[in-house]
C-alpha cells in the first residue's frame, strides 16, 4: 500500500476496473506527487487507458477510490473537470472547426470570456506553432499539428494536471521530439502535473520524474528511472541466441563469480552483474564451452526497457515495433 | 478553482459557464458546421417539393371530388413536415463519439444537457428557416393563410416544434450507440408517423382500419391543427390538441436523448 501525501495529485486505492467478466484493471494504487511527470508504462492492453479514463472521469471504477487534485473523482467530477487538461490517444479535435474555433469553444466551456481566451491562445502560440493555419479547418492539418492543438486545447484553461495519453503515437521523430520537449517546458515553466502514458521508454526515461508499470491490470513496478534501472544491477550483458534458452544454460552463467542474476526470455539472456566489462569474456567462454550459438552480445547499462522486461516478460521496444511494422503494411495495403 | 500561471503571464480561472452559456457555446459551433455543411441541406429542402408537386398532380382532380376540400392547401402541410422531420446533427454527435471529441467535450464541465439542448437549438434554427421556402411554394401555387401573417408563424412554430421532437429519436440512437448506420434507421419511424396518418387524404375518406390507426397517430392532430391555420382561421381546440400530440411525442423522445446521453456521458 502506497502512502498517502497531502502533496499529491493523484491518488488511486484499490482502483478495479472490470468489463463483463474481464478484469482490465485489478486493485491498482497510485500516487503522483504535484508538479512532477509521471510516466504510465505497459504493454497494449494492460490497462493504461483504462485507468487515465477513470482518472479523467470517463468512466466509472468498479471498486475503489480516485483523489484527483484534493477531489473525489467519482462523488466531484465537476471539481475534478475544473483542474485538469487531457489528450488522449489519437488527437480528438472536430475536422469541421478552425483551430482558432476549437480553441474558443473549449474556453467558453471552461467558463473563460473572450478576452481571457485571446490572452491564452496569446500565450499559447509558441507551443501551439500553427502560424496562419489557426484560421483553416482541422480537416487540412498535418498529425503533428493536430496533436499540437489537442495539446492546446487541453492547456487552454491552465489546468493543474494535464493527462496525455500516448501523445506521440502515429507521429514522424521530429513532431515527435517537438512535443515531448513541450511537454517538458509545460512541466518546469508553468509547475503543471503530468500523468502520461507512452510507449516510447526512452522518452519516459527522459522526461519522467516517476515511472509506473502496469502489467495485466497490476501495477508490477512503481519508481525513479534510476531506482527501477539500478535494481535490475549496474551493468547488463545481452545475449541473443541461436535457439531457446536451455535451463543448463542458466544455471551454468548464474554458477560464475560476479553473476547477480540470470534472466532467460525466449532466445534471449539477460545477466545482471556489478562489473559488466570483467564478466563479459567469461560469458562468451562458457556459452563456447556449452556449444550454445550466440547471434549477438551487448554490455550495457540497463534501460527502463530492461526493467519493463522483467517486470512483465516482454520488451515493449519490440512490442512498439512490430506494431510500427503493422501500421506500415497497412498503409501500403 | 485551478490557477495555474501562464507562460506569458495571464492567469484564467476555470469554473463552469452556465447552463444558457454552454448552450450558446454548443449551439453555436454546430450552427458554423451547418452552414459549412449546407449540401446536407439540400435533399431535405427537394424532398417536400417533389412530394408536393407529384402528389398535387396525382390527386388533386381526383381529391377535390370531396365538397370543399383545396387540396394544395392541404398538402402543403404534410410538405412541411417532411421538410422538418428527421433533420438533426445527430451523425456529428456520431462522427464526435468516433473520433473522440465527445470525450474531449465531457470532460469539460459542460453542463450534460446542454450538449443536448445545445444541437436542438441549432436544428431549430435550420428546421424553421427550411418551412420558409415551403411556405414560399404554397404561395406561388395559390395557397394563402386564413389566419394571416400570425398564422404562418404559428405555422412555422408548430411544425419547428415537430421537427425538434422528432429528433430526440435519432440523437437517442446516436448517443446511444455510437453508430451512422443505426441512426440512419430512425428514418424507419418516419414511415409510421408521416404515412400512417392523413397524408393523401382526410380521415373520413380513409378505409376503417387506417382511421382508427390515424387516431392514434399524434402527427394527425398535429397535421389538423396546421390545416386549421391555412384554411380555417384560429380553431384553438384543434391547436391545442396538435401541441399536446407534439409535446406528447416529446416526452417519450427527449426522455430517451436525455437518458442515453446520461449513459454516454457517465460511463457506468
Amino acid at each position: 500500500m502506497t502512502e498517502t501525501n497531502t502533496n499529491d495529485a493523484i491518488v488511486t486505492r484499490g482502483l478495479v476496473r472490470e468489463f463483463g467478466a474481464v478484469r482490465a484493471v485489478d486493485g491498482v494504487d497510485l500516487s503522483v506527487h504535484r508538479g512532477e511527470i509521471y510516466g504510465f508504462l505497459g504493454p497494449n492492453g494492460a490497462g493504461k487507458t483504462t485507468v487515465i479514463r477513470m482518472l479523467i472521469t470517463l468512466l466509472a471504477p468498479t471498486a475503489g477510490a480516485i483523489t484527483v487534485a484534493g477531489y473525489d473523482a467519482v462523488s466531484q467530477p465537476d471539481q475534478v473537470r475544473l483542474r485538469i487538461g487531457a489528450a488522449l490517444q489519437e488527437a480528438a479535435l472536430d475536422d469541421k472547426q478552425t483551430g482558432r474555433e476549437l480553441l474558443t469553444l473549449q474556453g467558453r466551456l471552461y467558463g473563460l470570456r473572450g478576452r481571457e481566451i485571446a490572452a491564452r491562445m496569446a500565450d499559447l502560440t509558441d507551443l501551439i506553432d500553427i502560424g496562419d493555419a489557426m484560421g483553416r479547418l482541422i480537416g487540412t492539418y498535418s498529425g503533428g499539428m493536430k496533436r499540437r492543438l489537442d495539446l492546446a486545447a487541453a492547456l487552454i484553461h491552465q489546468p493543474e494536471i494535464l493527462f496525455l495519453d500516448e501523445p506521440t503515437t502515429g507521429l514522424d521523430p521530429i513532431s515527435r521530439n517537438r512535443i515531448f520537449e513541450e511537454i517538458g517546458k509545460i512541466n518546469t515553466d508553468l509547475g503543471v502535473t503530468i500523468f502520461l502514458t507512452t510507449q516510447y521508454l526512452e522518452e519516459a526515461d527522459a522526461l519522467a520524474h516517476r515511472v509506473g508499470i502496469i502489467d495485466r491490470g497490476r501495477l508490477a513496478a512503481q519508481g525513479t528511472p534510476e531506482d527501477l534501472k539500478h535494481s535490475r544491477g549496474s551493468d547488463l550483458i545481452i545475449v541473443k541466441l541461436d535457439g531457446n534458452v536451455f535451463p543448463q544454460v542458466v544455471a551454468s552463467l548464474e554458477a560464475l563469480a560476479a553473476v547477480d542474476a540470470v534472466d532467460a526470455h525466449d532466445s534471449e539472456l539477460t545477466v545482471s552483474t556489478s562489473n559488466g566489462a570483467a564478466l563479459v569474456s567469461g560469458v562468451a567462454l562458457k556459452l563456447n564451452e556449452m556449444g550454445v550459438g550466440v547471434r549477438e552480445l551487448t554490455l550495457r547499462t540497463p534501460t527502463l526497457d530492461d526493467v519493463f522486461l522483467q517486470v512483465t516478460g516482454s520488451r515493449l521496444q519490440r512490442e512498439e515495433t512490430a506494431q510500427l511494422e503493422g501500421e506500415a503494411s497497412g498503409n501500403n495495403d | 478553482m485551478a490557477v495555474v500561471s501562464g507562460a506569458g503571464g495571464v492567469t484564467v480561472r476555470a469554473r463552469k459557464a452556465g447552463f444558457f452559456r454552454d448552450i450558446f457555446a454548443v449551439a453555436r459551433r454546430a450552427v458554423r458546421a451547418m452552414l459549412r455543411d449546407l449540401e446536407t441541406v439540400i435533399p431535405a429542402l427537394f424532398i417536400p417539393v417533389f412530394m408536393f408537386a407529384v402528389t398535387v398532380g396525382a390527386l388533386q382532380d381526383f381529391a377535390e371530388t370531396i365538397p370543399g376540400l383545396d387540396y394544395r392547401a392541404f398538402q402543403l402541410p404534410v410538405a412541411v413536415l417532411f421538410a422538418v422531420t428527421g433533420v438533426s446533427r445527430a451523425i456529428t454527435v456520431v462522427t464526435d463519439i468516433q473520433s473522440g471529441y465527445f470525450d474531449r467535450l465531457v470532460i469539460t464541465p459542460v453542463n450534460r444537457v446542454a450538449l443536448l439542448l445545445g444541437l436542438l437549438m441549432a436544428d431549430f434554427v435550420l428546421i424553421v428557416a427550411l418551412t420558409i421556402p415551403v411556405i414560399i411554394m404554397g404561395f406561388i401555387v395559390g395557397v394563402g393563410f386564413e389566419t394571416g401573417l400570425l398564422g404562418i408563424l404559428a405555422f412555422m412554430l408548430l411544425a419547428g416544434l415537430w421537427g425538434l421532437i422528432f429528433n430526440g429519436f435519432p440523437y437517442a440512437i446516436a448517443f446511444k450507440t455510437g453508430n451512422v448506420a443505426a441512426v440512419n434507421l430512425s428514418f424507419l419511424l418516419f414511415f409510421p408517423f408521416l404515412f400512417m396518418t392523413t397524408l393523401f387524404i382526410p380521415q373520413e375518406q380513409m378505409t376503417p382500419w387506417l382511421s382508427t390507426t390515424a387516431d392514434f397517430n399524434p402527427v394527425t392532430y398535429i397535421l389538423a391543427a396546421e390545416r386549421s391555420l391555412i384554411t380555417e382561421g384560429w380553431q384553438w381546440v384543434v391547436l391545442r390538441d396538435g401541441v399536446i400530440a407534439t409535446l406528447g411525442v416529446g416526452v417519450v423522445s427527449m426522455g430517451m436523448a436525455l437518458y442515453t446521453l446520461r449513459g454516454r456521458a457517465t460511463r457506468k
